[in-house]
């Protein structure tokens, strides 16, 4: 298989795209007029929050609507054919063949019943270009480039029987193998833990450059997006914010709504030390049937402060929580809360004990009932903890939609009438409802684009400074850490590997697997991908 | 839509919001965009609950008044003539809408109260609870429904709470299913985790967390089990088990009927005897059947191509 050819000559050109969507009875508008001028090699980073029209901009770019959408006007000149005019047939004849998808979700784009080579090799054999030996071979060979473990026989495997990384790898070369002009990823390492999100970003990076591929880079993370594209492309309501070179666009940003988006990383706080303990877990040993996740972990947490827990997937930061709260109870150890042992089972637990404690859900979407309105989501727990009824439940509960920066108006909201941010504020306003001194805070901003994570995040440090609140603040992501801890427990494989004050903790000299996970967070520094990867290999 | 300023407000953050509604108006656009044969099952329904509801006053003659001429042609003092005793056909129909349609219901419902409560409770508490009623439900199932009703009115005898209570019990065991299943899949979520950590009880996760959640599944099989529980009691009345006379029902009007259709080479009129409460059974059922298929099409989530 040959190398496409030279670099510079463009590929895709896109002009006066306009693309819209069919809801609520009405035609609403998603991109309004975007050009894009994209050359062979080269990749463009593509960023904005939800709603912006990244994704829909990302398809229309193969000639691609999603149903229920379609191409208002405008022309996709890709290698200087109009995909817009072409007829599904001949659309066909491109797709996964001259331009190839990597989808956010690995995990649900594969199809459980086929091994995975078979899906790797399937759009290009059906190009008819190659022989099935030869599409295997290659497909191996694209496997051990992306560094994936066992390349010669891991494609004899079925999507679940290899990881979340893994299979994000196994779909690139899948994108790879029919060599297309152009690829596109939507989010690709969104759903994946920083270690993981490293190597996948410099699996991805190196076959681009190997093969002359342009691609298109769709995220929501500008440090990830710092490492992969050539130039940025700030996308906003559907209309084009600003286009620049990505070291231009980090270090000078023009428009404001940019400046903005670059700032979310600069939140601090100032770091407590706290004063009496509220809770703490000692020697807790707690599994899951036979399999043991928990292996004697200690955690101290004082009053009116931030304790962020961090670790992988699987590193047992959500058991903890699900033993505090008593729905895992623990095989062994005691979970103290104010001075008292805690019942291991919820069900032994006061009224009271429950209404101390409580806890705030990763997706929010999920975290509330569809059915229910905002009045009826936050008005539960001040009926059913303080006995709040009629005129003074109402008048409690928009006191406290204000109190997160919401308002009257979305009293009779369902949860589908609310947007991912405001969703994540009314599990707040229910928590808070309790008037509780302690809240576990599961990945509460890990959904939400970097803006509304910010606007999140100084909510929930604000009503911290008012209420006097503690939280338990667990996450993967180490700029959220670094922004709002007073202290830091790193957890591994259901163990504490260090905990102390922020500073202490995110000061040298680390113990091993904090230094993995502390040098895989991307930085917004353009070379950090390759300083990284250089400084690994050597070491 | 609207163009938000360039600070940050939670307010103003855009996303899936969309038009405020009310029930009503929700409703509204709903009946607009119904097809035609989702309009005509709706007419047709309100149709038979109206004679229903009102049958003594829409009827000329009671239902088990007897007049001294049997099998009297169709004229306009008796409009589809009188039957083998003597009652009038016309208004033994109305009543018949009466007795069936009312009785049908009452044991839809019955068997949704029982089958739709142990399911949530089986999804809800999955330890030895949900086994035992499951393989419970398992045995009832093994038997062939219409045989096993048979035997249990022949035991019990044929009364009208009896015939209600025997075949809501054994429709349940399908209802019964049906919620577990789709329970199990809410039950996972975390709200109803967020309410147990809340501290409800079973009742309130039951009736606030989850069956708002499970209605749409549960209304569309609503309306199928209503037109099986419909055949069955004209099945049962047909073998002679089922409502009992003098009440008119419409499974045992075809039965008696049936008898005459010998006799069609000398007057083709009497074919359509037996058919008239056919027809009636057949056309309810096909008009609940369009309501259903409107209603599982809006909720399956299925988009409309354009």
């Amino acid at each position: 298989m040959s190398i496409k050819s030279e670099k510079g000559e463009v590929l895709l050109d896109i002009k006066g795209l306009e693309v819209e969507g069919f809801s609520d009875e009405k035609w609403h508008d998603i991109v309004k007029g975007v050009d894009v001028t994209l050359r062979r090699g080269e990749i463009m980073g593509l960023i904005g929050e939800s709603g912006a029209g990244k994704s829909t901009l990302g398809l229309a770019a193969m000639g691609y609507t999603q149903p229920g959408c379609r191409i208002k006007v405008g022309e996709v000149n890709f290698d200087g054919v109009n995909l817009v005019k072409l007829s599904d047939a001949k659309m066909r004849s491109y797709w996964g063949n001259r331009m190839t998808y990597v989808a956010q979700s690995a995990a649900a784009s594969f199809n459980p019943a086929h091994r995975l080579i078979a899906q790797t090799t399937a759009a290009t054999l059906r190009s008819g270009n190659f022989s099935k030996e030869e599409a295997y071979g290659d497909a191996r060979e694209l496997y051990e480039a992306l560094n994936l473990p066992n390349p010669h026989n891991i494609g004899e495997r079925y999507p679940h029987q290899v990881s979340g990384g893994q299979l994000q790898r196994v779909m690139t070369a899948m994108a790879i193998s029919p060599r297309p002009d152009l690829i596109v990823f939507d989010e690709p390492t969104t759903a994946l833990d920083v270690t993981t999100q490293v190597e996948v970003l410099s699996a991805m990076r190196r076959i681009v450059e190997n093969f002359n591929t342009a691609a298109i880079y769709i995220t929501h993370d500008l440090a990830v997006v710092a490492q992969m594209a050539d130039f940025i492309k700030v996308l906003r309501y559907g209309k084009e914010v600003e286009e620049a070179p990505t070291r231009q666009m980090l270090s000078d940003p023009k428009e404001a709504y940019t400046k903005s988006l670059w700032s979310v990383r600069s939140l601090k706080k100032k770091e407590h030390q706290g004063g009496d303990s509220i809770l703490s877990l000692n020697g807790i040993n707690a599994s899951y049937g036979k399999a043991k996740v928990l292996y004697n972990v200690n955690i101290e947490v004082a009053k009116g402060t931030t304790v962020a827990v961090v670790g992988e997937s699987g590193s047992g930061k959500s058991t903890a929580a699900r033993v505090i709260t008593g729905l895992l109870p623990q095989t062994a150890g005691t979970v103290e809360f104010d001075g008292k042992a805690l019942p291991k089972e919820l069900c032994d637990r006061s009224k009271e004990e429950k209404r101390r404690i409580q806890m705030i859900y990763q997706m929010a979407d999920t975290a509330m009932n569809p059915r229910q309105t905002v009045s009826e989501i936050i008005g539960r727990p001040l009926e059913f903890y303080l006995g709040m009824r009629g005129s003074k439940k109402t008048a409690r509960t928009i006191e406290l939609l204000e109190m997160i920066e919401l308002d009257e108006e979305f009293m009779q909201r369902l949860p589908s009438e609310l947007s991912g941010g405001q969703k994540q504020r009314i599990c707040i306003a229910r928590a808070l409802a309790a008037e509780p001194d302690f809240i576990i805070c599961d990945e509460v901003t890990s959904a939400l684009d970097q803006i509304v994570q910010e606007g999140i995040l100084k909510l929930l440090m604000r009503l911290q400074k008012e209420l006097g609140l503690t939280y338990l603040f667990i996450t993967h992501d180490i700029s959220t850490v670094k922004a709002i801890s007073d202290q830091v427990v790193v957890m591994n494989k259901g163990e504490v590997v260090e905990q102390g004050q922020k500073t202490d903790v995110f000061k040298p000299p680390h113990p091993e697997y904090t230094e993995l996970l502390l040098s895989s967070v991307p930085e917004m520094d353009p070379d950090w991908l390759t300083n990284l990867n250089v400084g690994r290999s050597s070491g | 839509m609207t163009q938000g300023s360039d600070t940050y407000s939670a307010t103003g953050e855009v996303g899936s919001v969309r038009e405020k509604r009310t029930f009503w108006t929700r409703l509204k656009i709903d009946l607009k965009k119904s097809p035609w044969t989702a309009r005509i099952g709706m007419l047709i329904i309100f149709f038979y609950a109206f004679v229903a509801l009102f049958a003594p006053l829409i009827a000329p003659y009671g239902q088990a008044e007897v007049f001294p001429t049997p099998y009297a042609p169709w004229s306009s003092e008796f409009i589809f003539g009188t039957d083998q005793i003597g009652r009038d056909t016309f208004s033994r129909m109305i009543y018949g809408a009466r007795n069936t349609v009312g009785i049908a219901v009452a044991t839809t419902l019955l068997a949704f109260l029982i089958g739709g409560a142990l399911g949530l409770a089986a999804a809800i508490d999955r330890s030895y609870f949900d086994q035992a009623l499951s393989r419970m439900v398992d045995v009832l199932m093994a038997i062939p429904s219409l045989i096993f009703a048979l035997v249990l009115l022949s035991i019990f005898g044929s009364t009208i709470l009896n015939l209600i209570i025997i075949i809501a019990v054994l429709d349940s065991t399908r209802v019964f299913r049906l919620t577990r299943a789709v329970a199990i899949n809410v039950v996972v979520m975390d709200y109803v985790e967020a309410a147990r950590l809340r501290g409800e009880g079973l009742g309130w996760i039951m009736r606030k967390e989850i069956l708002p959640n499970i209605m749409p599944p549960l209304i569309a099989e609503f309306g199928l089990r209503f037109c099986f529980v419909f055949l069955s009691i004209a099945a049962l009345s047909f073998l002679g088990v089922g409502i009992q006379p003098p009440s008119a029902d419409w499974g045992s009007m075809v039965r008696e009927n049936a008898k005459m259709m010998i006799y069609a080479q000398f007057d083709p009129n009497v074919v359509l005897r037996p058919l008239l409460p056919a027809t009636a059974i057949a056309l309810l059922t096909v008009a609940v059947n369009f309501v259903v298929d409107w209603f599982l099409h809006k909720t399956s989530g299925l988009r409309d191509e354009h």
